[in-house]
């Protein structure tokens, strides 16, 4: 069923796939990124960082560094004028670690100079001296210590023994680096009256002016947080990095600084995916009804909070998936170790323990002996259901079934060509001979919570100006490459019905809030600002123009233009500020009970993988997939949204994974932490539900996480169905397949 | 010393103080943002140029080699206010998000139909594996520059 509102076509509106305004510049190579920018007298950024994952600082000594010629500033913590710690949600991280320091890569001091290779030879020559100490690494051994950011039940239905089969797993998910292209980077300008301007790639500039202003101890209006052109977040961006210590150089030197981060520090400067360890149990009914879900997930938050608590919250709320139980206990925990602090990533927790849910339901259903996907159908969650976690009526629309059901029929690629090596799972490397391929089907379906929940004062800013030339869009959200600023411009052409409408991205003394671009939730929430500040101008246009209808020429009536554009402005341009929200949630009760979350959506996914068992290597052929994406906005965007998502999840599945040992990332570089390129994408066959939502414009549900949810458990499903081995962790190595193959483990796992 | 190369059909002479590569050169001395620096190390191909007319990582050429030579940025491929065939397609195929990646893949894709007007599906992921896109998966990439070479036949 589709019903969408009634609406006026006007080019580049809703449904279309306009050539999106940054799109030329940024193909032409024009289009300005945070590490682009520049101006004259400006200095450079360096950060030291911590060699250590857990020491007390016993020396921190500036002298040889301020000696070199070029260098003009270097700071401590004690330099820090305000608050000497921030965060996103706790600020418990120290802007510059000062006595102790509690993970590797941890900023120690900062550096301004004339030359980016000055500052980096003065950084290293700050003298510091440091006592280290064992670090906490273990994330069970911190919960068992108590080293926790929060602990979440969910206790919902009678709590004892219900299915006649059982089935028990436990599952890994290692730490995944949102890895955008572009490294952190920012220049901060001072305005020479104890403020300053930065200009930086972030998700969530308001976030970060808070942030900012807290550290620098000044008021709110002496400091404002422009867009630069953002490489890419995916999470990455969420949490401040460099911002304030930008903002500190700037201030300290008087003059521009511009800092850029080298790949190895950007692994160390962001956050990660949550590595998780999760114990399962799922008990059914002969006729496969699931009866009981159990579950225990650690995630491990590093040393600082970030958004492990939140992030632990949506990893329990959604542990089991997209299936109808009404026994369920789970058991969550975010740790504290000293190893790199976690946070946010494209999935936030709705991938770890989807990838355990996932596995759970292919090992119940060959314990029962039924069909994999029919086992997912006969339990699919509906309209109306209460989720199995929270017991929170599902109001939205909810076609688990019809996803599994129309994924299961599409076609199945055809098997890997004759004689073409490109297409074995070796490559070119001409390794693998055609018939040591053996391929496999993994099914997997995702759900995931949309916008922010529990409880949290979720809402939008946006300010819509209708002009002599046109309409204009203002917003502070964070266009990071998803496709919103197009977005916004076609659901502001349909709502004006002006054809002439230029989105802008404002710094954060200009307008509110957007929130983060994050959680799926820009479309619904900055849309819906927008969608709303339209009706209301559109109205008043009319109102003003005694007009039934609004385009580019200006308000007509009865098929006749009665004012034009210009007249319409005569006495000041239109316009109409609004904040929008969405309709409240709760926080959970002590079972992890209540209405905490606004909306959900749906992806299933079915990879199919070449592999070969000898020697552990992976071809995913395909990944094909159905997703529940309310309404599309822009069906090329959702498009790209969806192949994108899918990719990092095979790139979780097969490849990525942040090695740390002893609390120190061993691969912090693109050589040797391993991103999908060309060669390794499937092909991805994309085919959506379009049932309106609830809370987004038109309808439209958020389309960035979902297909990132389920993608890693289908593939690596699909290994499984190829090996024939029990693989519990994400991501799948080559050792993982191809040495039990050499030698079968005792456990029959081979 | 000092550096001259023929930087998108200009000769240009610069300073080089040390070891820099030709992409900080191209960026910070020449202001040619376009060029990205992404992994330092030739594994993301964000920084592709043409050097005497092959495709190469300037991040991993150092500024003093580049002297007496031919460069053509992502700036030099096409004229102010017209596109390369390859940038048209891109952009048109929707393979653009965040972009960053999108001026190497642009070099490196200009680079394969100047050798090769109509590459296959498999020739075009072969010759651009070795640049990483972290938002589309590749799919409108590929779309994008499967349209352009049907054109080409």
């Amino acid at each position: 069923m589709t019903v969408r509102a009634p609406v006026r076509r006007v080019k580049g509106g809703i449904g279309e796939s306009p050539v999106r305004a940054d799109g030329v510049p940024k193909v032409d190579g024009t289009y300005l990124y945070s590490s682009d920018l520049s101006m004259e007298g400006m200095l450079w950024g360096a950060t030291l960082r911590s060699p250590h994952p857990k020491a007390r600082v016993t020396r921190l000594d500036a002298a040889p560094a301020l000696a070199m010629t070029g260098v003009r500033a270097v700071l401590f913590n004690k330099d820090v004028p305000g608050s000497k710690t921030f965060g996103l949600e706790h600020a418990d991280q120290p802007v510059l670690g000062s006595e102790e320091v509690d993970y590797w890569g941890q900023p120690v001091a900062l550096v301004a100079a004339d030359h980016p290779e000055t500052a980096r030879r003065a950084a290293e020559a700050i003298d510091v001296a440091y006592e280290t100490s064992p670090p906490l690494t273990d994330p069970e051994r911190a919960a068992a210590a108590g080293s926790v950011f929060r602990t979440q039940w969910v206790r919902r239905g009678p709590q004892q023994e219900q299915g006649r089969t059982a089935v028990e797993g436990y599952y890994e998910v290692g730490m995944q680096d949102q890895a955008p292209l572009g490294t952190e980077s920012g220049l901060a300008i001072p305005d020479g009256q104890g403020g300053v301007d930065l200009h930086i790639a972030t998700q969530w500039t308001h976030a970060d002016h808070g942030q900012i202003v807290a550290c620098l101890g000044v008021d709110d209006d002496m400091v404002r947080v422009h867009h630069a052109g953002v490489g890419g977040a995916f999470g990455a961006r969420e949490d401040v990095s460099l911002q304030i210590h930008l903002c500190l150089l700037a201030l300290r030197t008087g003059r521009p600084v511009k800092m850029v981060y080298s790949r190895q520090e950007s692994f160390t400067g962001h956050v990660h995916r949550h590595p998780a360890r999760m114990w399962y149990r799922h008990e059914a009914d002969p006729d496969g009804t699931l009866r009981r879900v159990r579950a225990r997930i650690i995630i491990d938050g590093g040393a600082f909070h970030s958004t492990s608590s939140a992030v632990i919250g949506n990893a329990v709320f959604h542990a089991v998936g997209p299936y109808r139980c009404d026994s369920v206990t789970v058991e969550g925990t975010a740790v504290r170790t000293n190893n790199p602090p976690c946070g946010a990533m494209r999935g936030f927790g709705a991938v770890q323990a989807c990838f355990a849910h996932e596995a759970q339901m292919d090992k119940l259903a060959d314990a029962l002996g039924m069909d994999r996907v029919e086992l997912r159908i006969r339990n699919a969650l509906r309209t109306g259901d209460p989720l199995n976690t929270t017991g929170q009526i599902l109001e939205t629309p909810m076609p688990a079934a019809e996803l599994l059901q129309r994924l299961r029929d599409m076609p199945e690629p055809p098997p890997a060509e004759e004689g073409d090596p490109r297409l074995l799972p070796g490559g070119t490397g001409l390794t693998t001979p055609p018939e040591k391929v053996r391929r496999g089907v993994g099914y997997a379906i995702g759900i995931k919570n949309l916008c922010f929940s529990e409880g949290f004062d979720d809402y939008a800013e946006a300010r819509v100006i209708i002009t002599p030339f046109g309409a204009e869009v203002r917003t502070a959200a964070a266009e990071v490459g998803q496709g919103l600023g197009e977005a916004c411009a076609q659901i502001a052409r349909t709502a004006l019905g002006i054809q002439d409408t230029v989105v802008y991205f404002d710094d954060t003394s200009r307008i509110g809030s957007a929130g983060s671009s994050s959680a799926s939730r820009q479309t619904q929430m900055t849309g819906g600002a927008v969608l709303e500040a339209c009706r209301k101008v559109r109205e008043e246009a009319l109102r003003r123009g005694g007009g039934d209808r609004l385009d580019d020429d200006g308000v007509w009536r009865d098929g006749e233009l009665v004012m034009s554009l210009a007249d319409l402005c005569r006495e000041g341009n239109l316009e109409h500020h609004t904040r929008f929200r969405h309709p409240p949630t709760e926080e959970p009760d002590e079972n992890g009970q209540g209405n905490l979350h606004v909306d959900f959506a749906l992806a299933a996914h079915r990879a199919v993988v070449d592999v070969d068992r000898e020697l552990g290597l992976f071809r995913v052929a395909a990944v094909d997939t159905v997703q529940d994406v309310g309404y599309m906005i822009n069906p090329e965007s959702v498009t790209g949204q969806i192949e994108g998502g899918i990719m990092q999840g095979v790139g979780l599945a097969v490849l990525e994974e942040i090695v740390v040992e002893d609390g120190v990332i061993k691969n912090p570089t693109f050589t040797d932490y391993l991103l999908p390129t060309f060669l390794d994408a499937p092909a991805v066959g994309v085919e959506v539900v379009e049932e309106p939502g609830p809370v987004g414009p038109f309808g439209a549900k958020g389309v960035g996480e979902p297909p990132t949810v389920s993608s890693t458990a289908a593939v690596v499903a699909a290994i499984r169905d190829a090996t024939g081995l029990d693989l519990n962790r994400a991501p799948v190595r080559p050792e993982h397949v191809a040495l039990p193959a050499a030698a079968p483990a005792p456990d029959g796992g081979g | 010393m000092m550096v001259t190369a023929e930087i998108n059909g200009r000769s240009r002479t610069w300073e080089v103080t040390g070891s820099e590569s030709l992409l900080f050169s191209l960026r910070e001395e020449l202001g040619l943002w376009g060029s990205k620096g992404a992994c330092e190390q030739g594994e993301c191909g964000s920084c592709t140029i043409l050097l005497d007319e092959r495709p190469v990582c300037a991040c991993l050429v150092m500024a003093a080699d580049a002297h007496g030579s031919q460069v053509v940025t992502v700036e030099g491929l096409s004229e102010p206010g017209s596109l390369h065939p390859v940038q048209r397609a891109l952009v048109e195929a929707g393979g653009v998000q965040c972009g960053f990646c999108t001026p190497g893949f642009v070099v490196a894709g200009a680079a394969l139909f100047q050798e090769n007007p109509a590459p296959d599906r498999e020739e075009i992921r072969e010759a651009l594996s070795g640049n990483i896109c972290r938002c589309t998966g590749y799919g409108a990439i590929l779309r994008g520059l499967q349209t352009l070479a049907g054109e080409e036949r």
